[in-house]
């Protein structure tokens, strides 16, 4: 809760802003992070002693990389839809810093299950504001949530509109400013300078 | 009012600091210092004897916004009544007028005033007077048939996104008010821009605005196109008379042009700012008239002085751009900040079909960009005085 990877650490944002405008993105997009984190996080915990320090970087991003492909590929032979809705998104996970940061800053360090738990708990912890930024575009930008209609039809009749900005991406950055700000709040975190 | 102020002394213990009502200080301090004058002093040097304080200077925007109201409400009856092909007295318009826009500003108050009573209360700071001048700028900024609930949202909006969480009055980058009316265009566009929602008229009845018409019809001259518009009077005096839809508070040029002069008098706001602004809108639509003969594009040959009386640009320019805080603070900045904003302006309403409309863009990108204005202005002046004493 104090460690969280978006709202304290700011990390992994791109990805928070491109594919959160439904939730059911949002959750496959937290599945895959979640995985790629906690495999890739084991994996070099186990090869932690035998990495050359030199090289470490390169080693971290082509075990990242070949399971972010797996990921895509088992998407897209399962879920086709989904993997056209996530594009670009999925693959960007080796960009993602979180992924990286844990494997240079945790399983450099620890044995394979603890990488394990951070892995996931990481993953968990990004998914969860993913989910979140997710729940409040689409409940304001579509009046659903998970595809479901929750807004009735007789709100609409009285004028209520359905927000446009929510669905630009302007609207995933003050969705997420606010739930890094009550987060915040709620810990007493703030940035030195 | 001497009972009141023995009645506010006497009640004033119990706000002090251990008492049970100290968190409800920032009211009674508001309270107190807007029915009666201040007699806090500062508490360190400079000390300066006026009478002058943010409270007189919002309070003296607020009055030069009146007339912008008045002449609002006459303008919604009337065009009411032409819409239904009525005959009615300027009276009549008025009160006709004020039953739309009174709802309009009772709740931008209420929502203003609720965020800024909520923040002065939980930040124990006292209750800061921008918001009047904000929550009096978003009506007028407002077309007639704004829906409240969207109003409300959009208010908050301003006042929480624009100015509170960066710190209160005096710390924000954008303007509060025009960040409430961005929130609308971006989030609800079909209520604030279009043709149907400038008048209150029957259902289907369409306003197309002095700008929506060439922006959406191609034609060499955008002048004898508003001159074939016989629904309305474009002409360049009735479009600076202001009997045309719009905005509330904007339409009526003359009013605007007054209320800059008195303001530029009392020097609340900076007339460099203004020069700057009007010459950046005249220099770029003077450009696209020169480019205009190339284009079918109509709003290009629009020619100056109708750009000028056309849509928001006088009201945005006096009333919005001149804001101290989100402006530039240095004089050559103000010229600079001034000129783009104009600029923008022209051409937001010329490239881009979608937006007829480009004050509010045009003032908020530079919003953003007033402080690196200024900080090459310092940079410059720098290096002239390195110069001269090398």
């Amino acid at each position: 809760m104090g460690e969280n990877p978006i709202s304290i650490h700011v990390l992994g944002i791109c990805s928070a802003l491109a594919i959160t405008t439904k939730i059911d993105t949002a959750v496959v997009m937290t599945i895959a992070v979640v995985a790629v984190l906690s495999i890739s996080n084991v994996v070099i915990s186990f090869l932690r002693n035998n990495i050359p320090n030199k090289v470490r970087i390169i080693i971290q991003m082509s075990v990242i990389a070949s399971l972010v492909i797996i990921a895509d590929q088992v998407l897209k032979a399962y879920m086709y839809d989904m993997s056209k809705l996530l594009g670009v998104f999925l693959g960007l996970i080796i960009t993602n810093c979180i992924v990286l940061g844990r494997a240079e800053a945790y399983a450099m360090q620890n044995s394979p299950s603890k990488a394990l738990l951070d892995g996931m708990g990481n993953g968990l912890g990004y998914g969860s504001i993913l989910i979140a930024v997710a729940f409040f575009r689409e409940l304001f930008g579509f009046g659903s949530i998970y595809g479901a209609q929750v807004i009735a039809n007789q709100i609409y009749l009285g004028g209520y509109e359905n927000n446009g900005l929510m669905i630009l991406s302007p609207g995933a950055f003050f969705i997420l400013g606010l739930i890094v700000w009550a987060h915040r709040a709620y810990t007493g975190t703030s940035d030195k300078h | 009012m001497k009972w009141l102020l023995d009645y506010l002394l006497k009640i004033k213990p119990n706000f002090d600091e251990g008492q049970k009502l100290n968190w409800l200080y920032p009211l009674y301090e508001a309270t107190e210092t807007i029915l009666f004058s201040t007699d806090a002093k500062t508490k360190s040097a400079p000390h300066i004897r006026d009478s002058i304080d943010i409270k007189r200077v919002m309070i003296l925007v607020v009055v030069a916004l009146i007339p912008c109201y008045v002449f609002g409400a006459i303008n919604i009856g009337y065009q009411n009544a032409l819409s239904f092909g009525l005959e009615r007295t300027w009276v009549e318009n008025l009160i006709f007028g004020a039953k739309t826009i009174i709802p309009i500003i009772v709740v931008t108050f209420v929502a203003g005033a609720f965020w800024e009573i909520l923040f002065a209360i939980v930040r124990k700071h006292e209750i800061s007077e921008g918001f009047l001048v904000t929550c009096a700028l978003i009506p007028l900024t407002m077309p007639p048939s704004i829906p409240l609930w969207q109003l409300f949202i959009a208010t908050s909006f301003g006042i929480v996104i624009g100015k509170e969480i960066f710190g209160g009055v005096g710390m924000n980058i954008f303007n509060p008010a025009l960040t409430a009316r961005c929130f609308i265009f971006f989030s609800y566009p079909s209520k604030i821009s279009g043709d149907m929602v400038w008048l209150v008229g029957p259902d289907g009845y369409s306003g197309a605005t002095a700008l929506s018409v060439p922006a959406s019809t191609n034609s060499a001259d955008a002048v004898s196109l508003l001159d074939g518009i016989t629904q309305f009077d474009y002409s360049w005096i009735n479009l600076a008379s202001g009997w045309i839809p719009g905005s509330i508070g904007e339409t009526n040029k003359f009013i605007i042009f007054l209320a800059a002069v008195a303001l530029m008098i009392m020097k609340l706001i900076s007339w460099r700012v203004i020069l700057g602004g009007v010459s950046g809108l005249f220099a770029m639509s003077y450009i696209g008239t020169l480019i205009a003969p190339f284009s079918d594009n109509s709003m290009l040959s629009i020619p100056p002085h109708y750009h000028l009386v056309m849509g928001s640009f006088a009201f945005g320019l006096t009333f919005m751009a001149t804001e101290p805080v989100t402006g530039s603070h240095t004089d050559t900045g103000r010229l600079v900040y001034g000129f783009f904003v104009g600029v923008l302006t022209v051409i937001i309403r010329s490239i881009n079909p979608a937006y007829p409309e480009g004050v509010m863009l045009a003032i908020l990108l530079m919003n953003a960009f007033a402080s690196l204005i200024d900080y090459f202005v310092v940079k410059v002046n720098i290096r002239k005085r390195m110069a001269r004493y090398a």
